[in-house]
């Protein structure tokens, strides 16, 4: 299955091009120099140790932070502070977060039709068939009109990846998507991402699953105190690191 | 020997069963309160025999002879106490609706403020609801009729808006609208804009199903309500012609005058309650975790929407139950007008009537059941409320 992924189409367009970006917590320099170029169809793994500023980056990537210094440009839109263009960015970039934070107040087909109906403004019909067309490929089309507390939590982050879905984003981010998952729950949901992989969604997945990292991943990105320390294909990032903090990381997450 | 057959437990003794020390505790309870309840009526039976007060509600067909300065229901010093039952009733309510419907408004105002990005507002609101909710409810009522309203000048020096409004400290002058020949046409070309307003909006709401194209009801529906009932009166004349107050000696006659009693009374408690209830908004909102926000942002929704669809209808589980317990005391605080000699169920009823007729078990009894009952009343629409809004989880 891994090579199957591993030829999933890359193309040359570029989808995301980070430049020179910096940012600021006060007096915490919380991104150095970000420079990060992805392409139509490249699956990246983030990882690094906690608060080395890798949710920080992808939620640059969609405005949720702010970057004071450098340039971002997400499918030939640069982010600014017009609000218009933050908005286009968002319509077109999914996100999925750990704790899911769908809308406990909504159904699980009402959480996946709201974007659709108010941002995209569908009719009704219609964006009810997408919902219930990504809920079958998150394969929990028969939840539908439950509400999001009466699910797992594996269940709920996959419909919060449908949620993503039905805007029929261009790109996906995954912030730590698993992390706040029981242990018998991960593997439904990153079967769904490797799904998502095969289809050639281009993906940001900040994840310490290093499993998922080596069968999906085109490249995997090291980050140390807001800065990129390393990156390389999985194969040799996992064997053969080059730089000494992407060694001890691992030697501390590999045993 | 061991086996008796006895398929129940052995039990203790008496004393150390939990289920007959249960029964008894039970037993004794129900003898306290049938003794205290005998003792209470008992005693009040006697005590009104010895001073020879007939109980009993005949007293509420008897003539009041007592003026009222503001009934909502014709009344005249002959008519009897039901009727001024009646007249502080609908002053209780009024002030109560009055209150609610107030400090609702201003209510949500202020815990929106409170998290707004500007500064100034936020500390501007903050400070409000410091101020006003740690002063007693009852001076900001006399702050209101004794320091503001009362240094007002008399009727022959009023304050006037354009010869129109009059204010003065007797009260708040305005014109009372008198129907007019036109009249038919304006009430029918309202009722007709209402329902079309209603319409248009059941269309809209289809057509958004069916194409997704949102309409603008809201600015449709004004203009519909505007323009119909203008349109009338353009065609048939005016539907009111306006009774003006004018001064003739040393008061004004004619027009609705809104008594300062009143103005005081709903003043000081709609701002007062508003206070507690911007304080319960606040919390409400702030208790939707930030995660929800950035979901919906997400998802490319502006922050109008995600306030209106997400935070919103997630705010009001937490603020229904608080806000209920406001409304509550809202109410019960109306009795405070009493102070100021406002004629509500307390000063008129368990005041006046009480004082005149010497009923006093009656006059209290009916008084506090009316309390109650509306009381009861705003807490199980509220509730129904709250349940159709509760979050479903397994």
């Amino acid at each position: 299955m891994s090579e199957a992924i591993k030829q999933a189409v890359v193309s040359d367009k570029m989808m995301i091009h980070m430049q020179g970006v910096n940012k600021w917590y006060g007096q915490f320099h919380v991104l150095k120099d970000i420079n990060l170029a992805v392409t139509q169809g490249e699956r990246i793994v983030l990882c690094g140790p906690s608060g080395s500023g890798k949710s920080t980056t992808i939620r640059c990537i969609n405005r949720l932070e702010e970057h004071q210094q450098g340039q971002i440009i997400v499918d030939g839109t640069e982010l600014t502070n017009d609000l218009k263009q933050i908005e286009r960015i968002r319509s077109e970039v999914g996100m999925v977060f750990q704790h899911f934070n769908l809308f406990p107040h909504l159904t699980v087909l009402q959480n996946c039709t709201l974007a659709p109906l108010w941002v995209r403004k569908m009719p009704r019909k219609e964006a009810e068939e997408i919902a219930m067309h990504y809920l079958q490929r998150v394969r929990i089309p028969e939840q539908a009109h439950k509400y999001p507390g009466q699910l797992s939590g594996g269940q709920q982050q996959r419909v919060a990846i449908a949620r993503a879905l039905c805007m029929k984003p261009k790109i996906m981010l995954f912030d730590e998507p698993t992390s706040a998952l029981d242990p018998e729950m991960v593997k439904e949901v990153l079967d769904t991402m490797i799904g998502l992989a095969q289809d050639g969604m281009t993906m940001l997945c900040v994840t310490h699953e290093m499993g998922f990292a080596r069968t999906v991943a085109n490249r995997v990105i090291f980050m140390d105190k807001g800065e990129i320390v390393e990156q390389a294909p999985p194969d040799q990032f996992f064997d053969h690191p080059q730089n000494e903090r992407t060694k001890l990381f691992l030697g501390q997450i590999l045993h | 020997m061991q086996n008796t057959g006895n398929a129940s437990p052995a039990s203790g003794s008496f004393f150390t069963d939990p289920r007959k020390r249960a029964w008894l505790f039970q037993i004794v309870a129900v003898v306290i309160v049938v003794a205290i309840g005998w003792f209470l009526f008992n005693n009040t039976q006697t005590n009104l025999q010895h001073r020879g007060i007939t109980s009993g509600f005949g007293f509420l067909q008897n003539s009041a002879g007592f003026g009222i300065s503001q009934h909502l229901i014709d009344y005249t010093e002959s008519d009897t106490y039901s009727r001024v039952f009646l007249v502080g009733l609908l002053n209780t309510l009024l002030v109560s609706a009055l209150g609610i419907v107030l400090a609702t408004i201003i209510g949500f105002t202020l815990g929106v403020a409170r998290l707004s990005p500007n500064w100034l507002i936020r500390r501007l609101a903050g400070v409000y609801i410091e101020t006003i909710r740690n002063i007693p409810p009852l001076l900001q009522i006399f702050f209101w009729y004794f320091a503001v309203l009362s240094p007002l000048p008399g009727p022959r020096q009023s304050l006037e808006l354009g010869e129109v409004f009059f204010v003065n400290n007797r009260g708040l002058y305005m014109p009372a609208p008198v129907a007019a020949p036109g009249m038919w046409p304006f009430w029918i070309a309202l009722l007709v804009a209402v329902v079309g307003s209603v319409l248009l909006r059941r269309w809209a709401r289809a057509r958004q199903h069916l194409t997704g194209l949102p309409f603008p009801v809201l600015w449709c529906s004004l203009g519909l309500l505007i323009l119909l009932p203008g349109l009338t009166v353009v065609i048939s004349g005016v539907p009111f012609d306006w009774d003006m107050p004018v001064l003739q000696g040393f008061n004004f006659r004619g027009g609705w005058v809104v008594i300062p009693e009143l103005i005081s009374i709903v003043m000081a408690l709609s701002l007062y309650t508003a206070a507690f209830i911007g304080e319960t908004v606040r919390s409400g909102i702030q208790s939707v975790s930030h995660g929800q926000t950035e979901a919906a942002s997400s998802l490319g929704l502006r922050p109008g929407l995600t306030l209106r669809l997400v935070i919103i209808p997630q705010a009001l589980r937490v603020i229904i139950p608080p806000l209920t317990s406001q409304y509550l005391n809202l109410v019960k605080n109306s009795s405070l007008a009493a102070a100021i000699g406002y004629p509500e169920m307390v000063s008129l009823f368990a005041g006046t009537v009480l004082n005149q007729t010497g009923q006093a078990i009656e006059t209290m009894m009916i008084t506090m059941s009316v309390y109650l009952a509306i009381s009861i009343s705003i807490s199980v629409l509220m509730n129904v409320y709250n349940k159709r809004i509760a979050l479903i989880e397994r």
